[in-house]
């Protein structure tokens, strides 16, 4: 039977402004099987994006496959004339997009643009056409579709226009569908819901799939093999079972050590791939990883590596040459912190106490937001950070998390409750009104390493002003200390000349920890800190963190949307959704039975990359609702699997107690519930993957 | 919608107020020029003061703007000082015949621009895209005087198959279509350039988004994805620029109404201004800021129209 | 003269001047690595040369300008068409016509950058208020500078040129007054973006004043929009310093002033062309030198 689509020997070039060509793709060969799918794998960078639109021959300008063949059904796909193309474009190949609502046209009702898909491949009339994709959103499980179809993308959520954009992918029936980084940037139980979703359309459609991501966890959930991608080039293919089970290459090895896992809870460390790409590795003649890897050797450069077979298995390739050679590298199982118990914390000091706390916004209205009603952003919260340990604030975009860090952090105010620091409350207190004191032992890492530092301004100016304003430092002083900062955050002091966007993201966040450590804070808050970096490089800023409260006596507030890294990091964690705290308590027990039915989802939702994980247990259905719609029962009744009735929707849930850790929920969670007994984090059988 | 047209009345009306009130001011502060500019320089100074006294100059400026308004509201602008006639009279003369030109130019630019400026976008940096561009950018860099000499030398001075100048009368043997070449080709190149890039701009931003890759990938012909998705996407953001150009067309034409000698808005405000003619400049100030509220509440209601996600 | 129309535009999205923070590429230096782009754009490269060598003319006025700008000689007009002695030719008062152009680049090349700059600090002072403190002041810049654009621009300069006189100085002042409302809105624009930005919450983090946050966080990241819409408006400026001189409300005679230029013969184009389309082709091209530049630092912007 012909593959659906084969790459052989694929190069892809950029012809840039210089003398050479410079290298997308180098030598990648793989096959997808009728039915089948294949997951690649890869950080940003590595190629994986232009692998899905070479199959579609639609490279951007600029970029040429200068050796090799793709063939999709036996046919070269470059050898295909425009009109045969578009037959292939849409109708037996279909694509599905990272960012559902910049890929469907603003100013088209979903309907125009479903029904133009089988219009166009298969001469329906209108009628015909319209009928259809009424169906496929059935399909895709959406809502009210008849109404659905007359809606502008804009009108729908992100979930919403990503069940749309699979629904005008199905429309032709192809052979092939491929994924782009389906679900990054949704939310975790969204994600789970869309992930399940195309592993039951795979089934009743047999299309195969080619799905491409940076997310270990999510290529478990869809794919049969997988493919890893390192500066262009495949560096391993096989099963999903053997490639995850047993990696060869040390950079999957890497790339699977540098994760934090649920299963792997509080022991152990992140290792992470020291060093990273750079576009000179593509061009590199050899292996591309050499210059990171820990067992790099002289044979490893100067000619290209082929493919070598590992073990007996005929399917799992790696190219690597020293792959007999490399040492099995147990997971470090030492604890990073050791293990807490309950009394511990009664004796450390509590830095910052949140009472009751409150954020609201007011709705458009001109008079202090009386006139429309108000969004409740942090509703009544309440909890602890405390001196050296780590308190996780988790929860899904819209959850208040983000907010109430930034009433933390003075960056707006609380409009009410309080939030004692060392005894003063500092609720009502935006940063402009804090003293000087104050503002320095409170200081914040934020998300995004592109808009953390200034791109006008040198890592030198952006660390040597708060030297100088937070502790009072001379010039000369400051320039001292600034060496000492950067050391501490393993950085050389080369990059102080730099301009930020001279750094990589791992450095910039670097720098912004070394910034937000310029005035000897005694809490960090950091929103987000490593959510947008590649995973060897979030585990390398994980294992600073770690060190620095280590070292120090500094509280961490870290708020976050990835579980996995929670459950490595926190000493407590407070689980948020709609600006209730549902969940609070020490993370050991936070993250064992009995569950808030939300945090469970979480749990469940949270994709890990275990080749024999199943389906989630529960997925959950809907939406968050908004914050501005008025709730007088539980926050999560709309969408929770284990409603008990009306009580739900009518009565303010209970705070449950169980030794420090609190439930607000109606369920009586304590007594012999099943429902939970069967759900334990899943105990890991061999810890991680011995190598 | 109700809520979105009262406030554009309520703001339509206030700064019309505004306007009127800072012309009137900029102009009377010193108004004993005015009776001396009406009775020439040898008058006596008793004659100026008696005249002056005559016209009510001497009474406070407030006084003298609620009379001046109250006119104005009964539809009274007062008597043009330099064409001894009612401003109203000139002022319909004038705005029409400038209406017929800007008519005729925005029915000219618009087509003109929207195909070069999406011929030029739909496919960045090719050789169609280059030579439009520049082409659009040497056009919009050239005043429109000089445009018009330039035009002028060629077609009239050289080729003598154009009239020079456009009074909109057939005595110089020309008839009138043919007085109408000259302006509205300048008119056209000057702001056509600037329309092209700005539609052009528009047009590659738009082929840059990911639904028209995601259109292309359906298997949809490039000229389906051209006119079906990226046109109209293309045109929301220079929908209201478009529309402001029939705020220039009225009121801005000055230059070329001067280089033709065409009987035009913008020349009477020139002619007023410099004669100071305030009853006349006031009453055209009026006028072209209506204008341009006029466009520029066109140009929101069309904005809301072709864009979806833009509701009131 | 559509000035006014297209600076409203600049208020929109995606107008031709993109209000994008800038995000410089890798490179050391910000000064160097735009002249090394500059160099890579043929579009810029012609824009610079022009502007170069009207500014050089302008700089060295006195040393190369063969003749007196405003010397008559009515003995010339025997013969007024470009000859070795006069290589572009004499003017209706016999005036020697390059001399006249060169020295006018002194007059257009002075009063166009101070009015732009004018207009660039009002203007960026305006925006940063407008778009950092938002609320009522936000409010009362933006609604003032609306209402002066409702406007239409030519009009304003006739009104108020024709109440205090035709001067560099009014020129200036009115260019100034009538330019900063889009300068601000640029900056303004800008500044809502940036102000959002995390390294800006790092600035209130460690307790900076308003005003630094204004001048050092978020006006550096402004500059790219802004020299490229300083070179739009620098040709706008000419445009219109020239348009005045053609209606005769310009700079005063007899300096030379390629708008006046125009106008002082262009009743004469029927049989001395050249006197009118030299100076139409000294301003166009200056017009045209400054755009290109513009276009050229606005692809560059945007290719990184």
């Amino acid at each position: 039977m012909v593959d659906i689509l084969a790459f052989e020997s694929v190069t892809i070039e950029h012809k840039g402004r210089g003398p050479v060509p410079n290298r997308i793709l180098y030598d990648v060969s793989f096959s997808i099987r009728p039915g089948e799918a294949l997951g690649l794998v890869g950080e940003s960078g590595c190629g994986k994006s232009t692998i899905a639109l070479a199959t579609m021959r639609a490279l951007p300008p600029g970029m040429k496959v200068t050796a090799g063949r793709i063939l999709f059904q036996g046919q070269d796909v470059n050898l295909l004339s425009d009109g045969d193309l578009r037959r292939v474009r849409g109708n037996r190949a279909a694509m599905i997009y990272q960012d559902p609502m910049s890929s469907l046209n603003p100013v088209m009702t979903v309907g125009q643009q479903l029904i133009e898909v089988p219009m166009l491949h298969h001469g329906m009339d209108r009628g015909k056409a319209w009928k259809r994709a009424v169906t496929m959103l059935h399909e895709v499980r959406l809502p009210d579709c008849a109404s659905m179809m007359a809606r502008y993308p804009h009108q729908l959520s992100g979930g919403q226009q990503q069940r749309v954009v699979i629904a005008m992918a199905l429309m032709a029936e192809p052979a092939l569908l491929i994924m782009d980084e389906p679900t990054t940037g949704l939310d975790v139980t969204i994600e789970a819901a869309i992930l399940e979703l195309v592993r039951d359309l795979r089934a009743k459609f047999g299309a195969a799939v080619l799905f491409i991501s940076h997310n270990l966890g999510t290529v478990a959930r869809i794919c049969d093999r997988v493919g890893v991608l390192y500066a262009g080039r495949l560096i391993e293919t096989g099963t999903l079972g053997s490639v995850f089970r047993a990696p060869a290459h040390p950079y999957t090895r890497g790339l699977l050590a540098a994760l934090p896992r649920l299963s792997l809870g509080r022991r152990g460390r992140l290792e992470p791939i020291e060093g990273t790409i750079t576009v000179g590795d593509r061009a590199r003649i050899g292996c591309a990883l050499s210059p990171r890897c820990a067992f790099s050797q002289p044979q490893c450069d100067g000619a290209e590596i082929a493919m070598h077979p590992v073990g007996q298995d005929q399917e799992h390739v790696a190219r690597c040459v020293r792959l007999d050679e490399i040492p099995a590298r147990p997971v470090s199982l030492a604890a990073a912190r050791p293990h807490v118990n309950d009394s511990d914390y009664d004796d450390v000091e509590v830095l910052l106490s949140v009472r009751e706390l409150s954020k609201a916004y007011g709705l458009g209205g001109r008079f202090g937001g009386k006139g429309k009603g108000s969004i409740r952003a942090v509703d009544r919260v309440s909890l602890d950070a405390r001196a050296g340990m780590t308190l996780a604030i988790v929860g899904e975009s819209g959850c208040g998390k983000s907010t109430l860090a930034k009433v933390i952090s003075g960056l707006t105010s609380a409009s009410g409750g309080e939030a004692l620091f060392r005894g003063v409350d500092i609720a009502g207190q935006s940063v402009d009104q804090r003293p000087d004191d104050l503002r320095r032992r409170i200081q914040m890492i934020f998300q995004n390493p592109d808009s953390t530092l200034n791109p006008s301004h040198s890592i030198e100016f952006a660390l040597v002003r708060p030297l100088k304003r937070l502790r009072g430092m001379s010039r000369a002083e400051a320039r001292d200390e600034v060496r000492r900062l950067i050391e501490r955050v393993r950085l050389g002091s080369d990059v102080l000349a730099c301009l930020p966007d001279q750094l990589s993201g791992g450095q910039r966040q670097r720098v912004a920890v070394a910034r937000a450590l310029a005035g000897n804070p005694d809490l960090l808050i950091a929103d987000e800190p490593v959510s947008a970096l590649d995973v060897s490089v979030q585990a390398a800023i994980v294992n600073l963190l770690s060190d620095i409260l280590e070292q120090s006596h500094i509280g961490l507030a870290i708020i976050s949307h990835d579980l996995a890294l929670v459950r490595h990091m926190a000493d407590w964690v407070a689980v948020m959704y709609l600006g209730k705290v549902v969940e609070y308590g020490p993370a050991d027990q936070v993250f064992a039975p009995p569950f808030h039915p939300y945090t469970d989802a979480l749990l469940a939702a949270a994709p890990e990359p275990d080749p024999d994980a199943g389906p989630p247990r529960v997925v959950l259905g809907g939406a968050m609702p908004s914050a501005a719609e008025e709730i007088r029962g539980c926050v999560f009744a709309s969408r929770c699997p284990r409603k008990i009735g009306a009580i739900c929707d009518e009565v303010v849930p209970p705070v449950r107690h169980f030794g420090k850790h609190t439930i607000v929920c109606h369920l009586d969670l304590r007594c012999g519930d099943d429902a939970h007994a069967s759900r334990r984090i899943k105990a890991d059988p061999a810890p991680g993957f011995s190598l | 919608m109700l809520r979105y047209t009262a406030k554009q009345l309520l703001n339509i009306a206030v700064t019309l107020l505004a306007v009127s009130f800072l012309v009137f001011a900029l102009n009377e502060l010193t108004p004993i020029d005015v009776a001396r500019k009406l009775l020439g320089p040898y008058a006596t100074q008793d004659q100026v003061d008696i005249l002056y006294k005559q016209m009510g100059l001497d009474r406070s400026l407030l006084a003298r703007y609620w009379e001046y308004l109250a006119n104005a509201l009964s539809g009274n602008f007062g008597e043009s000082n330099l064409y001894r006639r009612p401003v109203a009279e000139i002022l319909w003369d004038r705005l029409g015949n400038t209406l017929v030109l800007a008519g005729i130019c925005f029915a000219v630019i618009v087509p003109f621009s929207a195909l070069l400026g999406v011929l030029a976008g739909m496919r960045e940096r090719s050789f169609v895209d280059r030579a439009v561009s520049v082409f659009a950018s040497v056009c919009a860099s050239i005043p429109e005087f000089a445009l018009g000499v330039f035009l002028l030398a060629i077609f009239v001075v050289g080729l003598g198959i154009l009239p020079g100048t456009s009074p909109l009368s057939t005595s110089g043997g020309w008839p009138i279509w043919s007085q109408f070449v000259l302006p509205v080709a300048v008119v056209t190149l000057y702001d056509g350039g600037y329309l092209i890039s700005m539609i052009r701009s528009s047009m590659v931003e738009v082929m840059r988004q990911p639904y028209i890759r995601t259109a292309t990938l359906k298997g949809m012909p490039f000229r389906n994805v051209v006119v079906k998705h990226a046109l109209r996407n293309a045109l929301i953001t220079p929908f209201t620029v478009i529309l402001l150009q029939l705020n220039y067309l009225v009121s801005g034409l000055v230059v070329v109404e001067m280089v033709f000698a065409y009987p035009g808005f913008g020349r009477m405000m020139l002619e007023a201004a410099l004669n100071k003619d305030i009853a006349l400049v006031e009453a055209g100030a009026l006028c072209a800021v209506s204008v341009t509220m006029l466009t520029q509440i066109l140009g929101d209601l069309g904005y809301m129209a072709l864009d979806p996600r833009i509701r009131v | 003269m559509n000035e006014m129309d297209r600076n409203l535009a600049a208020g929109q999205p995606a107008a031709a001047v993109a209000v994008t923070p800038t995000e410089p590429a890798k490179s050391k230096s910000v000064r160097g690595r735009t002249w090394l782009a500059i160099r890579h754009s043929p579009i810029a490269m012609v824009g610079g040369s022009i502007v170069a060598f009207w500014i050089a003319c302008a700089l060295f006025a006195p040393w190369i300008a063969p003749y007196p700008p405003n010397k008559p000689d009515a003995l010339l007009l025997a013969y007024p068409y470009p000859s070795a002695a006069h290589w572009l030719g004499v003017d209706n008062l016999g005036r020697d016509i390059l001399s006249r152009l060169i020295w006018g680049a002194r007059t257009v090349l002075t009063v166009a950058p101070v009015a732009v700059l004018g207009a660039a600090t009002l203007g960026i002072i305006l925006g940063l208020l407008a778009g950092y403190r938002g609320g009522w002041i936000d409010a009362v810049i933006m609604r003032t500078g609306d209402t002066l654009l409702a406007f239409p621009r030519i009009i304003l300069y006739l009104i108020i040129i024709a109440r205090f006189g035709a001067s560099a100085f009014n020129i200036i002042l009115v260019v100034t007054v009538t330019a900063a409302p889009i300068i601000a809105r640029i900056v303004r624009g800008v500044t809502l973006d940036v102000r959002n930005r995390d390294y800006v919450a790092a600035a209130r983090m460690r307790g900076e004043s308003a005003s630094y946050i204004m001048f050092v966080e978020i006006l550096p990241n402004a500059r790219g929009p802004l020299i490229v819409d300083l070179f739009l408006r620098l040709g706008f400026t000419t445009v219109t310093i020239g348009a005045l001189g053609f209606l005769g409300v310009g700079l005063p005679p007899p300096d030379p002033d390629w708008g006046g230029m125009v106008k002082e013969t262009y009743g004469m184009i029927f049989i001395w062309p050249h006197m009118t389309l030299f100076p139409a082709a000294a301003i166009s091209s200056l017009v045209i030198g400054f755009n290109f530049l513009a276009t050229g630092l606005q692809e560059m912007a945007r290719d990184g």
